[in-house]
């Protein structure tokens, strides 16, 4: 607190260095390279448990997919992944850092795409990736060509200029996707990054998500209840009902797994994702799929989109 | 959707081509220390001008609620001469407190931007970048003091056609600017610390409506704290808008002003509410 007189009054907020170096060292050491590890992470809204109990491995590298209904609690496990929670109960970390004690050093190592529509429509495409460069310390002499290669990646080269509230919904999840690629981050958090666009766009944004990875080869952490989606362009992926995993491996193993339970389906094909989610959430899905807020917001990013 | 993803992935990977993309891949060095709070100030500052630069409408149609004040409430009390002002026109008197008043209007509406970038996602994404509150909450109130200059401006212009004799001297000029600046830094950040308090627009709304006009009626901006009945001069005596008007009055037109004590005030109010508004604004994330 003392080193910044205008900082926030929140105690957890700025890490302190001297124990920043001795908390890196042990956690490298149980954590290995894991992107992301979570272990028994709890969170509650109150009465609510939205997060109940949740261990995660996420590899450096992969395309892992958190895949759920609405209030499963993937959102809620993002946000303490993201920093933008504390982590009352369990263990959080982003390559071996903590992210309740090492806010900053885990902020650095991420790029992050929230589920609303969240480039600032006032300033241009430029302007949008400019910033990010900036609060990232990208240097002034590199800043230009660092941005410029940012929209090339995402094909937005020629719209750079105009402002972010002419872009169409897949253009400006682009836009996002330049925004968090411009720090060159180690762990890319998509949330919901498809929701609302049409099959062609969401098509155009997975592509870009993935030739990026292939040029950079970062780690990307996706949501989505597109399950068709997941398994196509997810690595592994994670099933998520009510706070916690239910399912875990490549889309391939968790359908082969379900086909083999069940017995050959007709004309041999196996089961799709969608029904290994059925299988292991069962009855209750509806009762269970988010509440009023959930469904709110949702639906106003998917209006914003479309 | 029977392939195996494996297969697909190169496949989507080489329709695109991402040509150049050695800068993203190394991440680039973190300052650190002292020089990370300045360089994320400047970095949203810039961001506030650049948006006032694409989008100027606000700017205008805000002048005109000040100019209606000097126009129509400034020439009837004039004329009325209710007032003791202390020998000056009554115009001349209202002047300053219409420059406070505006900023203040200004700077009150930033509770309420501050939530709705946060609805938009804008807020989040930025509390996920390593820049401290601080510098978040800074960047807005830099940005209410720009909106708010500009305002002063116009009052000034407008002042001057009606007649009102100001000071020209580019040295009180700056003063006023430092105030006016001040002034909006401390209610842009109260009203985002009360949006970190009550997190939703609707309720801010009417707490923003139910302060800005006691903090208006409760300070010299209309009238001299001499003929306030007790309780509202002890009201006058901790709003920090009183002090604001008392700066400007004095540099613009000279009447006896306690200057020190005036930007202590301000200072030490603006530093209080940048410290208020960033350590509540984690709360607005959640």
């Amino acid at each position: 607190m003392t080193r910044n007189p205008t900082g926030g009054g929140d105690p957890t907020e700025e890490t302190d260095t001297d124990s920043e170096t001795e908390t890196v060292a042990t956690a490298v050491a149980d954590a290995g390279t894991e992107a992301v590890s979570c272990a028994g992470l709890v969170y509650a809204f109150g009465e609510t448990t939205a997060v109940d109990g949740l261990d995660l491995s996420v590899h450096d590298g992969e395309v892992f997919g958190l895949l759920g209904p609405n209030g499963a609690g993937k959102t809620t496990a993002i946000r303490c992944i993201t920093t933008l929670l504390p982590v009352p109960t369990g263990m959080v970390r982003v390559f071996g850092h903590d992210t309740t004690r090492e806010r900053m050093a885990v902020r650095r190592l991420l790029g992050y795409v929230p589920q609303q529509l969240s480039a600032d429509a006032g300033l241009t495409g430029r302007e949008n990736v400019v910033l990010f460069a900036r609060v990232f310390d990208v240097p002034r002499k590199e800043r230009a060509a660092r941005v410029e290669q940012a929209l090339a990646a995402v094909d937005l080269t020629d719209a750079a200029d105009r402002l972010a509230k002419t872009y169409s919904g897949g253009m400006v999840r682009r836009l996002e996707l330049a925004q968090a690629l411009v720090s060159a981050p180690r762990l890319l958090i998509l949330d919901e990054p498809t929701i609302g666009l049409d099959p062609i766009a969401r098509t155009s944004v997975w592509e870009h998500i993935n030739a990026v990875r292939a040029a950079t080869g970062m780690t990307v952490l996706v949501t989505t209840h597109y399950m068709d989606e997941a398994d196509q362009y997810c690595d592994r992926v994670a099933l998520m009902h009510r706070g916690r995993v239910r399912a875990l491996g490549t889309p391939d193993e968790l359908r082969r797994g379900l086909g083999e339970r069940r017995g050959a389906g007709k004309n041999g094909e196996l089961p799709t994702l969608e029904d290994v989610f059925r299988d292991i959430a069962g009855s209750g899905l509806d009762e269970q799929s988010g509440d009023f807020s959930d469904v709110r917001s949702t639906r106003r990013t998917a209006s914003r989109v479309g | 959707m029977s392939e195996a993803p494996v297969v697909q992935r190169p496949v989507s990977a080489e329709r695109i081509h991402p040509r150049g993309l050695d800068l993203l891949v190394v991440p680039p060095q973190a300052r650190t220390g002292w020089r990370v709070l300045p360089a994320r100030v400047g970095a949203m500052c810039a961001v506030e001008l650049q948006k006032l630069r694409h989008d100027r409408t606000e700017l205008y149609t805000r002048a005109v609620q000040p100019a209606l004040w000097l126009l129509i409430f400034g020439e009837t009390f004039t004329r009325i001469k209710a007032i003791p002002t202390g020998g000056i026109p009554y115009l001349d008197y209202l002047a300053p407190g219409i420059i406070a008043q505006s900023a203040m209007f200004i700077a009150i509406f930033y509770g309420i931007m501050i939530i709705w970038e946060r609805d938009a996602g804008i807020l989040t994404k930025l509390l996920v970048t390593p820049t401290p509150r601080s510098a978040l909450i800074t960047g807005k109130a830099f940005a209410a003091g720009v909106k708010a200059l500009i305002q002063a401006v116009v009052v000034i212009v407008i002042a001057a056609l009606l007649g009102v004799a100001m000071t020209w001297n580019p040295l009180r000029l700056l003063g006023v600017a430092v105030a006016v600046v001040l002034g909006s830094a401390f209610f842009s950040c109260l009203s985002m610390t009360i949006a970190g308090i009550v997190l939703t627009r609707d309720r801010l709304m009417g707490i923003g409506q139910a302060i800005t006009m006691p903090l208006f009626f409760g300070s010299n901006a209309l009238y001299p704290v001499a003929v306030m009945p007790g309780w509202l001069q002890a009201i006058s005596k901790v709003n920090p808008l009183s002090y604001q008007v008392d700066a400007l009055r004095g540099l613009l037109l000279g009447t006896h002003a306690h200057l020190a004590l005036d930007y202590g005030v301000l200072a030490l109010a603006a530093a209080l509410g940048i410290l208020s508004a960033s350590s509540l604004l984690g709360r607005l994330a959640r």
